[in-house]
């Protein structure tokens, strides 16, 4: 569906997008990752035809985009806040597009309808979009999106200013939304959970050049940096000399997993893999906070000349804080990691 | 977003980036010149070509360029007391008028009170009337035999005081409803937001409320400054032989001496001193100026509450009332002035207003037609004015609110320049440059019409230019990706959020229209004069009767103008629903 070829993007000096490849298939639901300034919507805006590219090519089906202007690409695109016409009501605003494409007044209205019934707000048609809560108004910007039937919607930080419970909810219903229409998207956020849940690939970009792509699973399993281990949230990481099953760290001799890459290297040590015993078993660390997700805690221990390591662990296991334990590690939850 | 704006410094772009840049780059750029080319062409064949003709008569001695005759007349003395009177009065009046009218926005702006609409159309009104008019009006109100003189013995004709209140009674709705049209869309939250963050009232109002607000003060204080600075009619009425403006003074030796090359140089330096002012102008509007939040004015506005807030509207309406109600009053009133339209019969009648109706009315008349015929005329001629006025100035506003480079910002104030350059230079190059094939439009009732809208182009652009810029770019592109092309997008995007804009820009439009006289006393036809200037040649005539006549008929200008003001302000509302 779309393909993308080494664009590029420059904002005086600062490039934005760099030599970027990337490739969507029909169906499928891609999510662009990272920090803020990668360049994730930079992208989104050269696809639209939106930001002008200093270089490479976009392809939509196989054509190439440039010198088509925005509103011939047959896009649809949900910008971050919104950006619903506040001089129309949600029925209008939906309307617009099928407008745009000369839709007739009879077939815009029902197709208004049933968009409106789709995303959860039948009969909205005359109510002012001010008048609308954050949800609302969200679900009124993909009814709009998705009304001419765009080839490719895009999505930029679709519920950014949503509240975290909403923002689960919706992301749950969008994914089923968009199977079920058979959408090809392409979604940029910053955060890993709704990619994670959200998208069938993951690419996470960083400076304006792609860090890694790949499977949600792949991603979290084998984060390909240091970089990508930390912006996925891991924050046991550390320099390594991986020699046969063993990897010599700040935090003394970690096992790793069997083939994993030899010599100078960056290790990724999963929290759930991170063991906590009594004090004269392994690595002494002083436990410091603990965090409670639900059906675990999070721990921060403290070791005595070591960076502080996280480890995960079952709420009836959980040490008390300023308890002094024992760390050892399992071999099946380290990553050995690329050098950068 | 907070990325700061995507600029691309062209010295970074290589030539591979150049030639992908090609598609939407180009389009961008050819659209921004199709849309300037009507009000280049405008400007070009009706402002540039005449006024250039004209200074090139001045300047010019068989076929010769004459600059040394700049540097003789600029040395005289009589013409630098001019200049400096000129510059000085017009700071002045400036200053006042924002002192005055600023409140008078607040309030306009944020409280609700009965007969508001009929208030802002009613102080509108001294801004079409006929300088002439105007000036005549503070003469009986403070001249010799005047209301003031009448009551205490106070006298100001002869004071620079009479021509600074003149000037504001002019001026006040200019800052009223520019500055009071975007304040009226400011969210009051901001403010609030402020105050909740720890500023006091004041301290809200400066850091949150008068950002906002500057690039419409600047705006309304710059147009207040070029028609002080170049104003004409008040100055010769009140100010006698001691004080002279520029334009007087090119009137002066125009029309009086037939001194041509003075004249053309004191055009030169009225039109320097404008080009500076305004790119001056530019310059810090340009800095300030970015995209607002607008609201619904209806929502911002409510009844005032607390004995400070009474205190301010009460003193607003007692201004309104004293400056602008009572020289409109005292017009009105000698309009009525003497019955059946005999001589100093005393008592009060529709005497004048009898005589307009026939063309040879009292044996003096100078018209080939009744005078009344003059209302018809100025309203059809006022209405094609305005039309072109939308037209070219709608195109222009839409052209500079595209992000552009040098080129186009020049152009901004290059619209700008009309205001400021002698209308009377204007319609005296209409008539010895449009006088000939292919642009024979002498004899062409066009003519009238074209020379107001050039008057009415500026004001159509910095009423819509704040507002249009204030609109988020990415509503223009989230209607592009849905399908709208760049022509439609500004259709369904930006022209239903300015529509306020747009007909307070007609109004305005409208209004210049309606009321100017120094280009057109040129170009008018005289079986087909506009009211102004029908005004004008009564009052040119001696005679009781032709004074009452030119009252009578002033009235008359006074009240079409409050009617299409009401009108105006009628539509805004039942409209302003859709917002």
């Amino acid at each position: 569906m779309l393909s993308l070829q080494s664009a590029t993007v420059r904002f005086g000096k600062r490039t934005a997008l760099d030599a970027v490849d990337l490739a969507v298939a029909d169906h499928r639901i891609v999510c662009l990752l990272g920090p803020s300034g990668s360049g994730k919507s930079t992208l989104l805006r050269a696809v639209a035809g939106l930001q002008p590219m200093d270089g490479g090519r976009v392809l939509l089906a196989g054509q190439d985009q440039s010198g088509v202007p925005v509103h011939r690409r047959g896009l649809g695109l949900m910008f971050q806040d919104h950006q619903l016409f506040p001089h129309r009501d949600v029925g209008a605003n939906v309307a617009f597009g099928l407008q745009m494409h000369g839709v007739g007044r009879a077939e815009t209205g029902r197709r208004v309808r049933d968009l409106l019934e789709l995303v959860g707000l039948p009969g909205a048609e005359r109510r002012a979009v001010a008048a609308l809560s954050g949800g609302e108004q969200q679900r009124v910007a993909l009814a709009r999106a998705l009304a001419p039937r765009p080839k490719l919607l895009m999505l930029d930080e679709p519920l950014g200013q949503l509240d975290r419970s909403l923002r689960e909810r919706l992301v749950v219903e969008l994914r089923t939304l968009f199977q079920e229409l058979g959408t090809t998207v392409l979604a940029v956020t910053h955060d890993q959970g709704e990619a994670f849940a959200l998208a069938d690939r993951v690419v996470v970009m960083r400076d304006g050049r792609i860090a890694q792509e790949g499977s949600p699973l792949d991603v979290w399993q084998r984060p390909a940096s240091a970089f990508v281990a930390r912006f996925l949230g891991f924050d046991n990481v550390t320099g390594a000399t991986v020699t046969g099953r063993a990897a010599a760290t700040a935090w003394g001799k970690v096992p790793v997993p069997e083939g994993s890459p030899q010599g100078e290297a960056d290790l990724l040590v999963r929290p759930a893999g991170v063991l906590i015993g009594a004090p004269e078993d392994g690595l002494r660390c002083t436990v410091g906070v603990r965090t409670f997700r639900g059906n675990h805690v999070t721990v921060r221990l403290t070791p005595e000349n070591a960076p502080v390591l996280e480890a995960e662990c079952a709420l009836r296991d959980t040490p008390d804080e300023g308890a002094v334990v024992g760390v050892r590690f399992d071999a099946a939850e380290t990553v050995v990691l690329a050098a950068e | 977003m907070a990325v700061a704006g995507p600029e691309v410094e062209p010295g970074a772009k290589t030539a591979e980036a150049a030639r992908t840049r090609r598609g939407p780059g180009r389009r961008g750029a050819a659209l921004r010149l199709g849309l300037m080319a009507v009000p280049v062409a405008f400007f070009g064949l009706f402002f540039a070509y005449p006024v250039t003709a004209i200074v090139g008569r001045g300047l010019k001695a068989g076929g010769d360029w004459q600059f040394g005759r700049i540097g003789d007349v600029l040395a005289r003395p009589d013409i630098l007391d001019v200049l400096w009177f000129t510059t000085w009065q017009a700071l002045a009046s400036t200053a006042l008028t924002l002192l005055i009218a600023l409140p008078g926005a607040y309030v306009f702006a944020r409280f609700d009170f009965p007969g508001k609409q009929l208030l802002r159309a009613v102080v509108t009104v001294p801004f079409v009337l006929p300088t002439v008019v105007v000036g005549t009006a503070f003469l009986a109100l403070l001249g010799r035999g005047g209301l003031l003189d009448e009551l205490w013995g106070v006298r100001l004709d002869t004071t620079v005081w009479a021509i600074l209140l003149a000037h504001v009674f002019f001026n006040y709705a200019v800052v009223v409803r520019t500055v009071g049209g975007l304040w009226s869309q400011l969210d009051p939250r901001q403010e609030e937001a402020a105050r909740v963050l720890g500023a006091g009232r004041f301290a809200a109002f400066r850091r949150v409320t008068l950002p906002a607000l500057g690039p419409a003060v600047a705006a309304a204080a710059l147009m207040v400054f070029l028609f002080t600075f170049t104003s004409f009619g008040v100055v010769q009425i009140l100010g006698g032989p001691a004080y002279s403006t520029l334009e007087v003074e090119i009137y002066r030796q125009t029309a009086q001496l037939l001194d041509l090359p003075t004249a053309a140089v004191l055009t030169l330096v009225q039109f320097a001193a404008v080009g500076a002012i305004l790119a001056v102008h530019a310059a810090t509007v340009r800095r300030r100026e970015r995209a607002l939040k607008l609201v619904d004015p209806d929502l911002t506005s409510r009844r005032p509450r607390g004995p400070g807030q009474w205190a301010l509207l009460g003193g607003v309406l007692l201004t309104a009332l004293l400056l602008i109600l009572l020289p409109l009053g005292v017009l009105v009133e000698r309009s009525f002035d003497g019955a059946d339209g005999a001589a100093g019969s005393g008592g009060y009648g529709l005497g004048y207003y009898r005589a307009l109706q026939s063309a040879g009315s009292g044996g003096s008349s100078t018209f080939l037609v009744p005078p009344l015929e003059a209302v018809g005329n100025s309203l059809r001629y006022a209405l094609v004015a305005t039309l072109i006025a939308l037209v070219v100035g709608g195109l222009a506003a839409a052209a500079l609110t595209r992000r552009a480079g040098r080129l186009v910002r020049g152009f901004d104030a290059l619209l700008m320049l009309p205001l400021g350059v002698s209308a009377v230079t204007v319609g005296f190059g209409f008539l010895i440059t449009l006088d000939e094939p292919p642009l024979d439009l002498r004899t062409s009732w066009i003519l009238v019409p074209l020379a107001q809208a050039l008057v009415g182009v500026p004001f159509v652009v910095r009423t819509m230019l704040p507002v249009l810029r204030a609109v988020d770019d990415r509503l223009r592109e989230a209607a592009a990706v849905l399908g709208a092309s760049p022509l439609r997008a500004w259709r369904e995007v930006d022209l239903p959020m300015v529509r306020r804009a747009v007909l307070v820009a007609a109004g305005f439009a409208f209004a210049v229209s309606l009321g100017e006289f120094g280009a057109t006393v040129f170009i008018a036809r005289p079986d087909n004069p506009t009211l102004p200037v029908a005004v004008a040649r009564l009052l040119g005539r001696s005679g009781e009767l032709n004074y009452g006549q030119a009252m009578a008929l002033s009235t008359i200008l006074m009240l079409v103008c409050a009617v299409s003001l009401l009108l105006l302000e009628r539509i805004r509302t039942d409209r302003s629903g859709e917002f």
